[in-house]
């Protein structure tokens, strides 16, 4: 693979990427450098918090799912207290894989080379022939990540001991989970429709950058938006009063509220109208009161918590890398607790918009791909990310704002990705 | 058994008046004009109650209420097809280079056809599909279950089922007609 040569590195700085990133461009050597890429996996995958899953996929007691975490292939446990684990799919024994169902309910796990058996909390709990050890007790477990915490059911891990914690690296982000669990009638979401796994040809932070990118819906999308005539491609125009918001510590979003309250109906955002979802609605109207309104009307979050998770109004992506030049997107449909009758319209929308054959996202990927095989090239070295920089402005709560189709946000994230790769 | 369109069982004896070898050259057909990306022609094969359906990961979920790579009613048929004839469905723009096999074709008996009140001839085979295209090629393979009636004398299919056995990992974008 051809790369692109980084600039010399500045006398006084010890990092690769200082040099690559400036407010107004990146250097394409972040794309496609292979060292750049194993330095990610140290600074960014295996230290910050990373999402892996949800609670509700390992809803009772025994309940596991295989996931990735970074390079790395987790079980995802629920021991029978009710605790949520991460543990790394290898036996301490020879290091074989402990684990080969994608997931199952299981309260032990058993490697199948030599028999040696493990709790879901990780824990040795035996071995065939102990004479051989001398005794019943080794002091050996399967590996954890260290720490494992959850937001509203959101599952994250860290592979750092110490840190932030999660609040704190969510911060603003959380917020935005919290308006996507509001649209639930009980107040709590699920991701239980199962996941698409879609293989993708690019470098992972083209998919970062692209999430809450407002400028390229009319285009990549312009197809599937005149063939059925959807609402959403004035959202992302010259004229849109919807904003791109750097949410801080790489966290972003295109806020699109300031468009739906200008229309001020109801489930507007989810394409549809109250009368064909009427208990949904009244649901939310006994739960809410009058905040019932607000909520109905501006509908659900489009915010990409960094590195990985991104919440698309209905639909939640989980990108992980694989190399320099290849990552995975999973993707689901969102399932509100106690909305039924959206239920099976959010997966019909999802399986039509996301996914390998996604009418949406299938060009998107295109994209992705080509935008990796373009940055091979090796002129112009940088790539731009200076638009709105002019008209960016600073809102009521502090946060950088710019228009609906400004780089605002991939401002934001290389922000972030700066500091994390510049620490040692 | 919530889903009504893979009831467990359900197969009765294989309908009179269809011939395998025609049933064989229909499915032929229907893999050129895929391969083809002949649009207009694969859209006529269908009936106006036709389901496309391609699963992920177990193959024996409810797609009502689980994610499936694709599962096209007849309209969602007709909004993916307009789509790519925009010539910017760029996941299929330029379209790949493709050509398919069909094999081990298989009459596996009749299957009602509850919304148009007859009864369906319903056929298995296996496939493998070669795609070239920019991004590097790719080989599909899988299994197809189709449901053909004689609709006005005419031959045409109501459901297609394509479980690829790459179902449980990931896959590359998936533009074309599979």
């Amino acid at each position: 693979m051809t790369t692109v040569n980084p600039p010399e590195l500045g006398a006084e700085s010890g990092s690769r990427v200082a040099p690559l990133i400036k407010h107004d461009k990146v250097h394409g050597a972040l794309y496609t450098d292979p060292a750049i890429f194993a330095e990610e996996l140290q600074k960014i995958w295996y230290r910050t918090w990373v999402f892996v899953g949800h609670e509700s996929e390992v809803a009772q007691p025994g309940d596991y799912v295989r996931k990735k975490l970074g390079l790395q292939d987790v079980i995802m446990t629920r021991d029978r207290d009710g605790g949520v684990h991460l543990l790394l799919n290898r036996c301490a024994h020879r290091g074989n894989q402990v684990c080969d169902d994608a997931k199952g309910n299981s309260a032990t796990f058993r490697c199948p080379y030599h028999g040696w058996t493990y709790r879901n909390t990780g824990e040795l709990i035996g071995f065939p022939f102990f004479k051989g050890y001398n005794g019943r007790k080794l002091d050996l477990a399967m590996g954890r990540v260290p720490r494992v915490d959850s937001y509203q059911g959101f599952v994250f891990g860290s592979f750092a001991e110490a840190g932030p914690t999660l609040r704190e690296h969510l911060g603003a982000a959380a917020g935005e989970i919290d308006r996507l669990v509001r649209l639930s009638p009980e107040g709590r979401v699920e991701l239980t429709a199962g996941w698409l796994q879609h293989d993708t040809g690019a470098n992972w932070k083209l998919l970062a950058e692209n999430e809450t990118d407002g400028y390229h819906p009319q285009f990549v999308h312009g197809s599937i938006f005149g063939v059925t005539g959807s609402t959403i491609g004035p959202l992302y125009s010259d004229a849109s009063t919807a904003v791109t918001r750097n949410l801080g510590n790489g966290h972003s979003e295109n806020d699109l509220r300031p468009e739906f309250r200008k229309f001020a109906e109801p489930m507007r955002w989810f394409g549809t109208t109250e009368q064909r979802v009427p208990n949904y609605v009244a649901a939310m109207r006994e739960r809410h009161g009058e905040a019932a309104e607000q909520i109905l009307i501006e509908g659900a979050p489009h915010v990409m918590i960094f590195p990985n998770l991104f919440i698309a109004e209905i639909q939640v992506f989980n990108i992980q890398p694989v190399s320099v030049n290849r990552c995975v997107q999973y993707s689901t449909a969102v399932q509100l607790a106690g909305a039924p009758e959206l239920n099976k319209r959010m997966v019909s929308q999802c399986v039509g918009s996301v996914g390998p054959a996604g009418m949406l996202l299938a060009d998107d990927t295109e994209m992705y791909e080509r935008n990796q095989l373009g940055i091979e090239s090796l002129q112009p070295e940088w790539l731009d990310v200076r638009r709105g920089l002019h008209r960016e402005r600073v809102d009521e709560d502090g946060f950088t704002i710019g228009s609906a189709t400004d780089e605002t946000g991939m401002r934001g994230f290389w922000s972030h990705y700066a500091t994390l790769m510049e620490a040692p | 058994m919530i889903n009504a369109i893979e009831a467990a069982g359900g197969l009765t004896a294989v309908p009179e008046g269809y011939d395998v070898r025609e049933v064989e050259q229909f499915l032929y057909r229907e893999a050129r004009f895929a391969d083809e990306s002949d649009y207009d022609s694969w859209e006529a094969l269908w009936t106006d109650d036709g389901l496309y359906w391609v699963p992920a990961g177990n193959d024996s979920t409810d797609p009502m209420e689980q994610m499936s790579v694709i599962y096209d009613n007849r309209s969602r048929i007709s909004t993916r097809l307009k789509q790519l004839r925009t010539g910017r469905r760029y996941a299929q723009s330029p379209p790949s280079n493709l050509r398919r096999l069909i094999s081990n074709v298989e009459l596996l008996g009749g299957r009602e056809a509850a919304s148009a009140g007859c009864v369906d001839l319903e056929v298995g085979a296996n496939f493998v599909v070669l795609e070239s295209r920019a991004r590097g090629n790719h080989v599909w393979g899988g299994r197809v279950t189709y449901r053909l009636r004689r609709d006005e004398g005419v031959l045409r299919m109501s459901y297609k089922k394509v479980v690829l056995v790459d179902k449980d990992k990931p896959i590359p974008t998936m533009g074309f007609l599979i």
